[in-house]
Parts: structure tokens; C-alpha cells; sequence
């Protein structure tokens, strides 16, 4: 049923990439997303995996948990390679088939492609699987607090993150329950066309929404009554605060980000 | 005769084969007989809401069954259907459910799925609406601009009306204050008379429920500790304090009496047994 | 200053939609609550408890005459925070007051809101914690939590404001006798060591015999005001506001209807039976 759905997949651990600051982490993984898109060949490849195991392997998150992250977009992924696969130009001819033509050049762009996904999606879900969510919100409020300046409400947008976090799971268990009880009134969300489907989503959602605003509402005043107002004077529990640890791994990330760079513009 | 609903050796383990398997009800075996008001009383997590949902085929036994008037409901799919509506269930806060522009047609939604005819229908709702004892006059009202004791009793309306066998209610007074508590049970207590309708009321309050019981399940751990009147299971009411449900008053005043070294029947549970078992022992005294 | 809460005179009425006549909660009431005291708020749906526990941190405000809080008027914008923080609330939906997605989190709301310096918050927080019993739940997530637990985390989340005095508005009311049991522990032990005004709304008598002092509202008025033991012995009273008394006054009280002459006072099962033991010797 919808319980089993996890979300806020965070697995805690106390492992240096656990403890790595969340800006660091962040930083660190949009410099890592560039340079695996700038990245060419297979040296660029090599330095850029090399980077992403290090960092699982110091995480100690089982590549299986990763693995398991691609499963959704398998598909996506197969489907982008056999395009490229068929649709790259090239002269080496591996076999045909109809108006199909596979080639060498085709290949190499398939398994880059993969190998580039694959690579991009695991290096995000180790950020989400190592960084809880209110350290990462935390860390994106505190990137972003420069925007605070042209008046983009920051943290405004942080405590919307970290209160739809909190209620996900209370809201995906209200939908369970409710569901239960239409059922037992005969409601039947199983047969029909998609226009009866939809409609026998409305003694769902109805309850559902009027249940959520209720609890806003709740929330608000809770809020409230915990002096609340917004984020001017406030201060935090756990201070974010750069160690040596997290310079030396950004500058190893800009050193890898260099390197990429440097390999393309040579060639190689 | 054979009873409405019997359950037999039901056992149900969620999520299995992963680490959070476990086991919600174990074993259990349990017959209702037609007219029958049981209480089934057991704290969270004692399996009370997994053994509900069984009855009426919300969910399916991990092994066991569950057979409406000597039928398994999981026979066909028909037969699980119609489960749904012979077996009526109340969950807890029902007001939540409330959907619909008017009280009366929220009230006629179970109906309406049942696929009656519009008069049907329209019987059904005035006659529900009657037993929980809300107004002709709220019938065309917005379902959301009652008072929270008032829209309690829609909800418990659009159950009734789909006239079932078996009426299940899941803690039908939490949350109530004592009047609108009071207030909810004599409805129940009056349908039941007006249709000799069976009842199952589910609840870790004792004092209401006993009360109003012909015979009470204990739930413990997944599995049925005891099943009988209650005045036989107030015998051993320490044992329910034991595993964690609280019991009436003047139930603990009497075995506080009996530790008093006073023989006194300690199995009351309401104010009026109590007086009377009271003078009876003092009678007692005086003769001899 | 010897009052935590003094009302005066309060009318209040719920602001409605245009054309609709507004509902008046209070005409005129007047009301002291002692510091350090525990007093319980009793009465039937309806009646303005809610609304009460509202205006003692000035969620509500008066639309006539003054709430003052610890010395400070309630309508006074400048010392909002400081009302709020020192006059607490707790209330009955423990999911719906629960901001934060890791308890430890969740309690250090408040002192991050008042802008408390951050190893001090941390000390709070845990001390906050261990005081209710949550502190091995400290890095779990909320909804994981059983509904007694998750209440407690509430009331730790007042804890760490340091409050002078407590509101509970129904705490128990969706908890089952276990959650119950845990939550009117702790409210009992803050009242008694930490010396924290408390003041709870409930709907159950055997909780409100826990206070010193038990209030009834009706209509937006006092209808009765006293020790519990003087108020639970009015049963015909009770029985007109639509309450009813502990079990024990109540099986006392029936025994009187029968003839006996019992006390109305016993509170508690062991002075219940006291009494009743009395009763069968003679």
C-alpha cells in the first residue's frame, strides 16, 4: 500500500562523508555535475569514477542502495542508448537491421551516455542518502541567503521545505486511512474509465484537503504560539561551520573539475 | 444456528520478507451470533484495527478465514464485494470522511454504490439519519458546518445506511465530551434494539463498552487473551490493568475492598452494580 | 506579583462573515490563577475553554477588558514574544504541532524563534528531553512515534522556552490509558518541581482530581471554582453542566440516594474504598 512508499531516503551514518558539511556536500556535487558533462574520453571518465567511488566507499552506502535508486529511470536509460546507438553518425558498421544501422561510434556514445546517467544519478542519491533532510535544507537556506539581498524569500522557502518533509508521511498515512473507510462504504477506486477513476478520487481528495488545511491551520497557530516570526533574529541548534576537512575536498573537486578541463581542451 | 460472523485461526503478518515483518493478529478464532453486541477492547498495536479490517474483506488473511453467515468472504470476488456491505465498518474520527455538498448525500453514498433504486435510497438515508439522531432539518445542510458531535453521527449515518449485517465501530466516542459520548452510545443502543442489528464496538475505553456488552474479546499481542461476559472478565481485573488497559473506578474501589480483606464480588464495572453488590453484602452482615 | 494569570472583566466575541451575527464567547469574566498553582479547566463542548486557554497568550486578544500575564497586559504588541515564551501551550492534535521532521529538531524551534545563543539551545533541547523521557528519541522522526510520545515531544518543545506557565488544551484527548498515563505524569511532575503554572483543559474527571484547584465554564462563565474535592462533591450540579463526577463521587453518591450517608469526598479509589469499608462495619 502507499506506506511502503519511503521517502526522504537518508541513511544515517557517521562516516567523513556523514559528517561533511551539507554546503560543502552541495557545492561539491554541482562541481562534480560539470565536470562529468564537460568531461571526454576515457581518461575524464576514469578521474570522474574514480572520484564517485572513493566518496561511496568512504560513505560505506552499499552500491546495491544505489543501484536500486536507477531502477525508475531504467527504461529511460536503455531507450537513450539504443537511440544513440542506431542515430550516431558513423562508418564502422556493426550489423543493420531494416533501416536500422548500428555502428562502432553509435556504441561509444551509448555506453558514454549510460555510464554518464548512471554516474549522475548515484552521485546525487549519495548526497540524499548521506545528508539528512534539515542539514540539507539547512545548507541550500545558507547558499542561497546571498539571494536574501533582491528580496527572494530564503527562508521562507527552507521552512516550506522542511514542514512538507515533516508531513509527507502523516499526509500519505491520512490518504490510507481515508481510502480505507470509502471502500467501506463501497467506493470503488479499482474499475472504470478514466473519467469514473477520477471521479471516485473526490471522496479521497475532498476529506484530504480539507484535513490538510485543517491542519495548516493548526500548525500556524502552534507556530505561533512558539514565537515564531518568520526568520529575522532567529538562530540555529547546529551551526554550519566549514572544517578543514571540507576545504581540502572542495579544492579536490575543483582539482578533478580542472583536470576534466584541461583533458578536453589537450584532446586526449 | 449458525453464527454471522465466525473467524477462524486468522492470522495476519505485514510487510513480509522484509526487516519490518510482523505479526498484526495471531491465531485468532471467534464466532458472533446474530444480535449480538461484543466488545473488543486491547491498547494500540493489540491488533484491534488489522482484526477489523478482516471482517468485512479490507484486508486479506495472511492465513485463516473469516466466514459471513458460514461463507468465507474470499470465496470469489463477488462475495467480497458484497462483504463490504453486509459488514459495516466505522472507523475512528469518522467525520473525516465527509465529503459530499449535503449530509444527505454523503449519507446516501454507500447506498448509491450499493446501486439501489432512488426511493430505496431515500428511505434508507431519512431512516439512518432518524437512529443517530440528526434533524430532517440538517439533511440539506453542508456536511462541514456542523458541530463535531453532529457530524460524528452523519458519518455513522452513512454506514447504518447501508443497512449491514454486522455493524463495526472503531472508537465511535473518541474525543467527545461526556454528554456527546452519552449521546452517541444510546443511538447505538437504540438501532440495535429497533433491529436486533449485531454490533461490534472496538475500543481501549472499558467503561463504555462493558457497560453496553453482551460479551467482551480482550485483545493482547496479537492474540485473543479473553472472550467472555464481562462480568467474567472483570474477574480478572488485574490482569487487564497487567497488560495496560485502564478499568473502570469502581472496579479498582472493589479490589481495593477485597485487599481490605473485605469479601466483597470484585467483578463490577458500573455504579449500579456496585450499589447493589454494596447492600447486598451489608444485608449480609446483618442477618448474621 | 503573586498572580501568573489575571483576567478582568473579559468579553470576547469570534469575528464572522459579513451579514452573520458574531458569537459571543465571553460578556464578563473574571478570573485569577495563583503562580505555581495547577488548575483544571472543565466543562462541556463549546463553552469557551479553548478560547480561554487562547487569550492567555494573546492568540486571542479581548474586544473587551484585560488579560494580564505575568504582570504583563496581553494586548501590549512590544512584549508579544515574551508572553508567548513565557506562557506555553500544548495542544489536543500532537501531529499538527510538530514542525521540525527529527524530534531534536522539533524541539529546538522555539529557542532558535527567540533567537537563543546555540550551545544553550542544545542544552535545552536535552535537558528538555530527559526531563520528558524522549531523550533516546532524539534523532527519530516524528511520525514514528506513538501518539503519547509524540506529545511529550510537544511538551518538550515548550520546556525549552523556559516557560512560567503551562496550557494544555485536551492533551490527552486522542492518546489511549498508556499515552495518557505518560503525558498527565510529566504535566504533574513540571507543576510540582519545577514549579511551573499549569493549566489544563480536559474532559476527563480522574485528571482534573490531579489539579489543586478545578474551574467549570458554562456559557462563557465560572459556574463552579474550587478544590476538586469541593466541586466533584456538587453532583447535581455537574449533572446540570453536563459533566460527570469520578466515578467514585458518583458511586458514593448513589449509595446516599439509597439511604447511606457517605462523604462526597473521596477522590481517589483507595479513600473510595476507605470510605465504603467504614460504611459496611457499622
Amino acid at each position: 500500500m502507499l506506506k511502503d512508499i519511503t521517502l526522504g531516503q537518508y541513511f544515517p551514518g557517521n562516516t567523513p562523508v556523514h559528517r561533511m558539511d551539507p554546503r560543502t556536500k552541495l557545492i561539491l556535487l554541482v562541481v562534480y555535475i560539470v565536470a562529468l558533462f564537460v568531461a571526454k574520453g576515457v581518461i575524464a571518465y576514469a578521474l570522474v569514477a574514480a572520484f564517485l567511488i572513493t566518496a561511496v566507499a568512504l560513505s560505506k552506502i552499499k552500491p546495491k542502495a544505489l543501484f536500486k535508486g536507477l531502477k525508475p529511470i531504467l527504461i529511460i536509460v536503455i531507450l537513450t542508448a539504443v537511440l544513440n546507438l542506431f542515430y550516431a553518425q558513423g562508418e564502422r558498421v556493426i550489423f543493420r537491421i531494416w533501416k536500422l544501422t548500428a555502428t562502432w561510434e553509435g556504441l561509444e556514445t551509448a555506453v558514454y551516455m549510460i555510464l554518464r546517467i548512471v554516474m549522475l544519478i548515484s552521485g546525487t542519491f549519495l548526497l540524499t542518502y548521506t545528508t539528512s533532510p534539515i542539514a540539507l535544507t539547512d545548507g541550500l537556506e545558507s547558499l542561497l541567503s546571498p539571494l536574501k539581498k533582491i528580496k527572494v524569500p530564503v527562508h521562507e522557502i527552507a521552512m516550506m521545505m522542511c514542514i512538507a518533509l515533516r508531513f509527507i508521511p502523516t499526509l500519505i498515512e491520512e490518504t490510507d486511512k481515508i481510502m480505507s473507510a470509502q471502500k467501506a462504504r463501497g467506493a470503488d477506486f479499482e474499475s472504470g474509465n478514466i473519467f469514473q477513476r477520477a471521479k471516485a478520487l473526490i471522496p479521497i481528495l475532498v476529506p484530504l484537503f480539507i484535513s490538510a488545511f485543517r491542519r495548516a491551520d493548526e500548525l500556524a497557530t502552534a507556530m505561533e504560539c512558539r514565537c515564531y516570526q518568520g526568520g529575522d533574529g532567529r538562530t540555529k541548534m547546529k551551526v554550519l561551520s566549514y572544517a578543514r576537512r571540507d576545504l581540502v575536498t572542495l579544492a579536490l573537486g575543483l582539482l578533478l573539475l580542472a583536470a576534466v578541463i584541461t583533458l578536453k581542451a589537450l584532446g586526449l | 444456528m449458525t453464527p454471522v460472523l465466525e473467524v477462524i485461526d486468522l492470522s495476519h503478518i505485514y510487510s513480509v520478507g522484509t526487516p519490518f515483518q510482523h505479526a498484526a493478529i495471531e491465531h485468532m478464532t471467534f464466532s458472533v451470533q446474530r444480535g449480538e453486541l461484543i466488545g473488543i477492547i486491547g491498547h494500540t498495536g493489540s491488533g484491534k484495527s488489522t482484526l477489523m479490517q478482516h471482517l468485512n474483506g479490507l484486508l486479506k488473511p495472511t492465513s485463516g478465514k473469516v466466514l459471513l453467515n458460514g461463507v468465507d468472504i474470499w470465496k470469489d470476488k463477488a462475495t467480497t464485494r458484497s462483504a463490504r456491505f453486509k459488514v459495516g465498518l466505522v472507523f475512528q474520527y469518522p467525520e473525516y470522511q465527509l465529503f459530499e455538498e449535503t449530509v444527505y448525500k454523503d449519507i446516501a453514498f454507500g447506498p448509491t454504490n450499493m446501486g439501489l433504486s432512488k426511493q430505496e435510497i431515500d428511505r434508507r438515508v431519512r431512516q439512518a439519519a432518524q437512529f443517530v439522531g440528526v434533524p430532517e432539518a440538517h439533511l440539506e445542510k453542508s456536511p462541514f458546518d456542523l458541530s463535531g458531535g453532529q457530524k460524528r453521527r452523519v458519518a455513522i449515518a452513512g454506514v447504518i445506511a447501508m443497512e449491514p449485517e454486522v455493524l463495526i465501530l472503531d472508537e465511535p466516542t473518541a474525543g467527545l465530551d461526556p454528554e456527546g459520548r452519552a449521546g452517541i452510545l444510546k443511538n447505538i443502543e437504540a438501532y440495535r434494539k429497533a433491529k436486533n442489528a449485531t454490533i461490534l464496538m472496538v475500543s481501549h475505553a472499558m467503561e463504555d463498552v462493558a457497560r453496553m456488552a453482551d460479551r467482551l474479546l480482550v485483545l493482547d499481542h496479537s492474540r485473543i487473551r479473553m472472550d467472555a461476559e464481562p462480568s467474567e472478565v472483570f474477574r480478572h481485573a488485574w490482569e487487564l490493568e497487567q497488560i495496560g488497559l485502564s478499568i473502570p473506578q469502581v472496579t479498582r474501589v472493589f479490589l481495593r475492598l477485597r485487599e481490605m480483606g473485605i469479601s466483597i464480588d470484585s467483578s463490577v464495572y458500573t455504579v449500579e452494580q456496585a450499589v447493589r453488590e454494596l447492600q447486598r453484602v451489608k444485608g449480609g452482615k446483618h442477618q448474621c | 506579583m503573586k498572580q501568573a494569570v489575571e483576567i478582568n472583566h473579559l468579553a470576547y466575541e469570534y469575528p464572522s462573515p459579513e451579514g452573520e451575527l458574531s458569537i459571543q464567547v465571553f460578556r464578563d469574566l473574571s478570573l485569577t490563577i495563583a503562580k505555581g498553582s495547577f488548575v483544571a479547566v472543565l466543562g462541556r463542548n463549546g463553552c469557551g475553554k479553548s478560547t480561554l486557554a487562547k487569550h492567555l497568550n494573546a492568540i486571542c486578544l479581548p474586544s473587551g477588558g484585560t488579560v494580564y500575564v505575568f504582570g504583563r497586559c496581553t494586548g501590549n504588541e512590544e512584549e508579544l514574544m515574551e508572553i508567548r515564551r513565557t506562557v506555553g501551550m500544548v495542544f489536543q492534535n500532537p501531529d499538527n504541532q510538530i514542525v521540525a521532521n527529527v524530534v531534536e529538531e522539533d524541539v529546538a524551534f522555539a529557542p532558535e524563534n527567540l533567537g537563543v545563543e546555540s550551545s544553550e539551545i542544545r542544552r535545552r533541547v536535552d535537558d528538555a528531553l530527559k526531563k520528558v523521557g524522549m531523550y533516546d528519541y532524539r534523532t527519530h522522526a516524528p511520525h514514528l512515534l506513538s501518539g503519547g510520545q509524540k506529545q511529550r515531544v510537544a511538551i518538550a518543545g515548550v520546556i525549552a522556552m523556559l516557560p512560567e506557565c503551562i496550557v494544555l488544551d485536551e492533551p490527552t484527548a486522542m492518546l489511549d490509558p498508556q499515552g495518557r498515563r505518560e503525558v498527565m505524569e510529566i504535566i504533574a511532575k513540571l507543576n510540582a518541581e519545577r514549579d511551573i503554572t499549569v493549566v489544563l483543559i480536559t474532559h476527563h474527571m480522574e485528571e482534573a482530581a490531579m489539579a489543586d484547584r478545578v474551574i467549570i465554564l458554562d456559557r462563557g462563565q465560572v459556574a463552579a471554582d474550587g478544590t476538586p474535592r469541593e466541586v466533584f462533591s456538587q453532583v447535581e450540579k455537574l449533572h446540570e453542566l453536563g459533566l460527570a463526577p469520578p466515578e467514585t463521587v458518583e458511586l458514593c453518591w448513589a449509595m446516599n440516594e439509597t439511604g447511606a450517608n457517605l462523604p462526597l469526598d473521596a477522590l481517589s479509589c483507595e479513600e473510595c474504598a476507605e470510605v465504603l469499608a467504614k460504611w459496611l462495619a457499622t
